[in-house]
């Protein structure tokens, strides 16, 4: 599992590979959430896109983002998930919470 | 029905054994050819429910995580993860979704959901002190028979 964090004035961008599950979640939460509150973006966007799997830590991962967001003011999207992926977070109903963009690969 | 295949495994209450585990059983159902789609809800399905294993059963300790996965006639998978923990005082509680009881950790409490959405079937038996058994199914529709 890498993440890659890149950041402008607006937006910072959690670019997630590999599989997403509990062993992993909680490394990622803590350095997503340490730059989060260092730059206060406007838009967190986290990216799936090199996402090979995902389990309901990644559910708790995302949930929890938002609720990060909504307290520093700013908007959450997920992006470019593959269709596995989609189905875990269509499960826990996260289109009503976020911004699910499209573009996975699949 | 007959059995066509089975393992057995065992490995301490580890996270890192989360990855281990839905990789083994799906490289024991590889033979039945499932689709992507089929060999993530497998995938998923274990790992929600060893997690479960290590979150809740072993919450304050390492215990051991035993999973039996076998293959019935018809490509039909049946596996039982078990664990010698704490145990569920309310399995019907427990598997309401958004169920958790460990909001702190970011827990979803979906894991049960993810199962049972996930699989055919899936049965909860635990005893408090005992520990739990989560059996589930899943017949795979091998991609071989959609071909001819």
């Amino acid at each position: 599992m890498a993440l890659t964090i890149q950041a402008n004035e607006e937006v910072m961008t959690a670019y997630l590979s590999g599989e997403i599950d509990h062993h992993i979640a909680g490394g990622l939460r803590e350095t997503i959430d340490r730059r989060a509150e260092e730059l206060r973006p406007a838009r967190l966007i986290l990216d799936f896109g090199d996402v090979t799997f995902m389990d309901s830590s990644g559910i708790g991962l995302v949930m929890g983002r938002y609720k990060l967001m909504q307290s520093l003011g700013g908007e959450l999207e997920v992006t470019r998930m593959t269709r596995s992926i989609r189905r875990v977070m269509q499960l826990a109903g996260l289109e009503r919470l976020v911004r699910l963009e499209e573009g996975g690969r699949r | 029905m007959q059995v066509q295949n089975e393992i057995r495994l065992q490995f301490p209450s580890l996270s890192a054994n989360e990855g281990f585990a839905r990789m083994a059983v799906a490289a024991f159902a590889a033979p039945l050819d499932p689709t992507l789609d089929e060999l993530a809800d497998l995938k998923t399905a274990v790992s929600e429910a060893v997690t479960n294993c290590i979150v809740h059963a072993y919450r304050d300790t390492v215990g051991t995580v035993y999973i039996h996965a076998r293959i019935l006639e018809g490509g039909r998978i049946v596996l039982k993860i078990r664990d010698r923990g704490v145990g569920i005082p309310d399995v019907a509680q427990a598997m309401e979704p958004m169920f958790t009881t460990d909001p702190g950790g970011e827990r979803a409490g979906l894991g049960f959901a993810v199962m049972a959405s996930f699989m055919d079937r899936l049965r909860v038996k635990s005893s408090v002190g005992t520990g739990t058994t989560v059996t589930m199914e899943k017949t795979i529709h091998s991609r071989r028979k959609i071909h001819g």
